[in-house]
């Protein structure tokens, strides 16, 4: 029976794709994996990553506060004033392995506190909501280095659809798993024909046909193991350990992706946030399990390796009045993978007193989100300082990208 | 006479036409639109057997108690306990309300009507990943927007701000001013472990989302004012000193309501108690950075995803000299002369794509389960926008190369399932008439069997659009 795969092959043979030469990925920078996940709803930095040396923490904290390290309920030390949080085990054990950097009181430049709008900025690489409708991952693909460059996809967003950051002129695609079968060859040859009138729709059905072929390849026949975790109510952190088990799976390929996109949502923590354990604690538990599966998934290529897990921004210093905490600014980031010097927590640490907050409510960003993300895109992937700043992230020249995030 | 504005009419405006629905609309297209909007049509028979909010939040309370106490008695692993509690008390009433919704869309015959109720519900997005939402967020529809949809949009606002369902979404049922009775009385007991204060998620998301729009002239300031005024805008029922009101509707709760006056977007605000938040949502209402703002997602929705600025300029005009009157600005929309020109244009979101699919063919999945699993196999749950900034509502969020797959997926089933019933030829004039291309046709005349001939009338470029 023919499968989406050799339907690919027929594909190929008919040139409905070009063909290029195989290059080689001789350098690093074409050999280079990146994975940006993005928590929306801005994650509680100061659960996550307790500053728990800092003197005015616990004041500032009150019941949000983690408790010192030692003993099951507290702090995982990094350093002797920050910790991750108790949920965090195994990336404290890569801490321990050098495979962790912790970023604090880190922001993007935006300043207001609406979710939307952070997320665009987040995403668009700009410091404006509405600026453009291109993110900074495809405008990065884009900036590749030849050596980097191949006839195929090079971006992944792991989901139906492409999220902001990963959109623009620069081709990508898309994977999610299914419960319905297969489709017959047939019908979609007879779709590419359809489409021949609709650029979006062509182009689309081409990257899907494509990125299915692939996962044919990597995931065999078994579409079982996909399906259970799509099934309705199989839970939040089974979807998303799929999510990061499949694009693993994608960015170990010789031929697939390099650099793939997911969300995790839910950090919008008004009420009932907990603390060491608790609302909050439980989804830091999952994020923890999905990291460590994403890592687990990327042996085959985890020395070239790195992960960037944002959020659009953080929450309140004090509790409101619903024992959660509201919209605010500067929170924490984490840098992982084989790739990267890790074992490090690098903040310029502004403190929690109430005169050292962000307008007397939130933790006051020191550096900038585009400084880490730039960072990781020259020292991971050659790009050049001139189109960081001028393609990549514009208006950006005041955040000077962060040296030595990655071994050299 | 069918002619192009008539699968306008039916397809951008309505819900996707049904058999006979184009011939119905005939030449008077914009007649037969604004026909549906002069007042609010008879409750869909669909609807009528919902149960109301107050009852399934007063039955879920109820609930929780009793397994409180059993949970007291037995020590019953509570996660598992707590996840059996939203299965049985939440659960069927999530079922049956989104059912409700997809077999009135599937078949009603005023579907812009039905199209603006599904508009306004998503503007005023809850969404069922809350878990009390999810008893209660297809009430919210029902309850606070059917009834306003042909009305004033501040009678619309007021009564969305307080359901329990929005209250509930953005946390403000225990909102406590910091001079309020109730959080002067912690601080004399000097109970830190229960601090009472202000949660700002709600006035926040009125400004932003709701009326006035993100870039609609407010600061924090003007945030956390708003709070306080809306400080007390509960739920009933409760124990203790929050008992009052009757359980599970709203209630405004004196006692943890700022008191004095509050100055915020430039005015003062001396009311006392709930006047206060209700005379700030009726400035809210008549703003005119609300006007821009629901003008241009009006536009945006029925028009397409970058909204001509001529026709967003004319809807706020109507919205501003009718002080939000809905039906006046519905009418300016219908009569800009951008919504008929290219055609077509929005790429139908899944939900949709589903409802034109179950209209097209005049067929309605007999079972619950069946009739609703398509919604979530292409990434739209009924009610599960996921925040409260609702759906997004361009192509680019919805037209990703897996997504497409997906449909193409879906579409084979429905070819399949229907293939002994259906003639490709004939579905595609009743759905799409002189819209559908000549390229289109010929495929579906060459199509292997019907049942490819269905699917690919789904997944034709103007079966996809809208």
């Amino acid at each position: 029976m023919l499968t989406r795969r050799n339907f690919m092959h027929r594909a190929l043979a008919c040139g409905v794709l070009t063909q290029l030469p195989r290059l080689s990925f001789a350098t690093t920078a074409g050999d280079s994996r990146l994975v940006l996940v993005i928590l929306r709803g801005a994650l509680d930095g100061l659960t996550a990553v307790p500053p728990y040396g800092d003197p005015d923490y616990a004041n500032a904290r009150r019941e949000l506060a983690i408790p010192q390290p030692g003993g099951g309920a507290g702090a995982l030390a990094l350093d002797s004033t920050f910790g991750l949080h108790p949920s965090l085990k195994s990336l404290h054990q890569r801490f321990q392995d050098r495979e962790l950097t912790v970023l604090h009181a880190v922001a993007s430049p935006y300043r207001e506190r609406s979710h939307f709008d952070g997320q665009n900025v987040l995403e668009n690489g700009t410091p404006a909501p509405t600026a453009g409708t291109s993110g900074w991952l495809n405008r990065a693909i884009a900036a590749l280095p030849p050596a980097a460059r191949a006839p195929h996809e090079l971006g992944l967003a792991l989901g139906q659809n492409v999220p902001l950051v990963l959109r623009g002129d620069e081709r990508v695609t898309s994977w999610a798993p299914s419960l319905l079968p297969e489709v017959e060859p047939d019908t979609l040859a007879r779709l590419a024909d359809l489409y021949t009138a609709d650029a979006i729709l062509a182009m689309r059905l081409k990257e899907a046909t494509a990125i299915d072929a692939l996962a044919d390849q990597q995931m065999g026949t078994d579409r079982a193991t996909g399906n259970a975790a799509a099934r309705p109510g199989a839970g939040n952190v089974a979807r998303l350990k799929l999510m990061a088990s499949t694009a693993g799976k994608f960015l170990a390929a010789a031929d697939g992706p390099r650099i793939a996109v997911f969300d995790a949502t839910g950090w919008d923590t008004h009420a009932q946030e907990g603390a060491a354990t608790g609302q909050l604690a439980q989804r830091l538990e999952g994020l923890d399990a999905v990291l460590d599966t994403l890592a687990t998934s990327l042996q085959p290529v985890w020395k070239q390796s790195a992960i960037v897990v944002a959020t659009e921004f953080g929450r309140t210093v004090a509790l409101n009045g619903t024992r959660g905490t509201d919209h605010g600014t500067g929170t924490c980031a984490l840098l992982l993978g084989g790739a990267v010097n890790g074992g490090r927590v690098i903040a310029d640490w502004p403190g929690l007193g109430s005169r050292s907050l962000y307008e007397g409510r939130d933790l006051k960003p020191t550096l900038d989100l585009r400084a880490l993300f730039k960072g990781v895109l020259q020292q991971h992937f050659a790009i050049s300082t001139r189109q960081l700043e001028e393609s990549i992230f514009p208006a950006s020249s005041g955040s000077r990208p962060v040296p030595d995030l990655l071994r050299a | 006479m069918i002619d192009k504005n008539s699968v306008i009419a039916a397809n951008r405006f309505g819900l996707g036409a049904r058999p006979g629905e184009l011939e119905h609309i005939g030449a008077d297209s914009r007649g037969w639109l604004k026909s549906q909007i002069a007042r609010s049509p008879p409750a869909a028979v669909e609807l009528t057997s919902l149960k109301p909010s107050d009852e399934i939040l007063r039955a879920f309370f109820a609930a929780r108690e009793e397994r409180k106490d059993q949970r007291a008695a037995a020590k019953v692993d509570p996660v598992q306990k707590a996840g059996n509690l939203i299965r049985d008390a939440l659960l069927p009433h999530y079922l049956a309300q989104a059912e409700a919704r997809v077999r009135v869309a599937a078949r009603t015959e005023v579907p812009f009507h039905e199209r603006l109720v599904q508009f306004w519900t998503n503007h005023f997005a809850v969404s069922i990943d809350k878990p009390i939402c999810l008893g209660i967020a297809g009430a919210l529809e029902n309850e606070a927007i059917r009834p306003h949809v042909t009305g004033h949009f501040g009678e619309l606002l007021h009564a969305v701000e307080q359901h329990p369902a929005m209250l509930a979404y953005l946390d403000n049922q225990s909102s406590a001013g910091p001079d309020s009775q109730v959080a002067r009385l912690a601080a004399r007991r000097g109970n830190g472990q229960h601090k009472v204060g202000i949660n700002e998620n709600l006035a926040r998301e009125i400004l932003e989302l709701h009326t006035l729009g993100v870039d609609g002239g407010y600061a924090q300031t003007d945030v956390t004012t708003f709070a306080k005024v809306l400080t007390g805008w509960s739920i009933g029922g409760g124990k203790g000193r929050l008992a009052g009101g009757t359980e599970g509707r709203y209630f405004f709760r004196e006692n943890l309501h700022q008191p004095g006056a509050q100055f915020l977007l430039g005015k003062t605000y001396a009311q006392s108690g709930e006047d206060q938040g209700l005379a700030v949502l009726s400035d809210l209402s008549r703003h005119s950075s609300t006007a821009r703002h629901l003008a241009t997602k009006l536009a945006r929705h029925f028009i397409a995803d970058d909204p001509p600025a001529e026709s967003v300029e004319k809807i706020a005009a109507a919205f501003r000299g009718s002080e939000g009157h809905l039906p006046t600005t519905y009418r300016a929309l219908i009569d800009s002369h951008a919504a008929w020109e290219t055609y077509p244009l929005k790429f139908k979101a899944p939900q949709d794509f589903i409802y034109s699919t179950y209209r097209a063919f005049d067929v309605v999945p007999p079972e619950q389960r069946a009739l609703l699993a398509p919604f979530e196999l292409l990434g739209q749950r009924i009610y599960s926008p996921g925040s409260p900034a609702g759906w997004p509502d361009t192509s680019k969020d919805w037209d990703g190369s897996d997504a497409l797959m997906k449909r193409i997926e879906w579409s084979v089933a429905v070819g399949d399932r229907l293939a002994a019933s259906r003639a490709p030829l004939v579905t595609a004039g009743q759905a799409l008439g002189p819209a559908l291309s000549q390229h289109t046709e010929d495929a579906l005349h060459r199509a292997a069997s019907t049942s490819q001939g269905l699917s690919l009338l789904l997944l034709s470029p103007e079966f996809q659009r809208r």
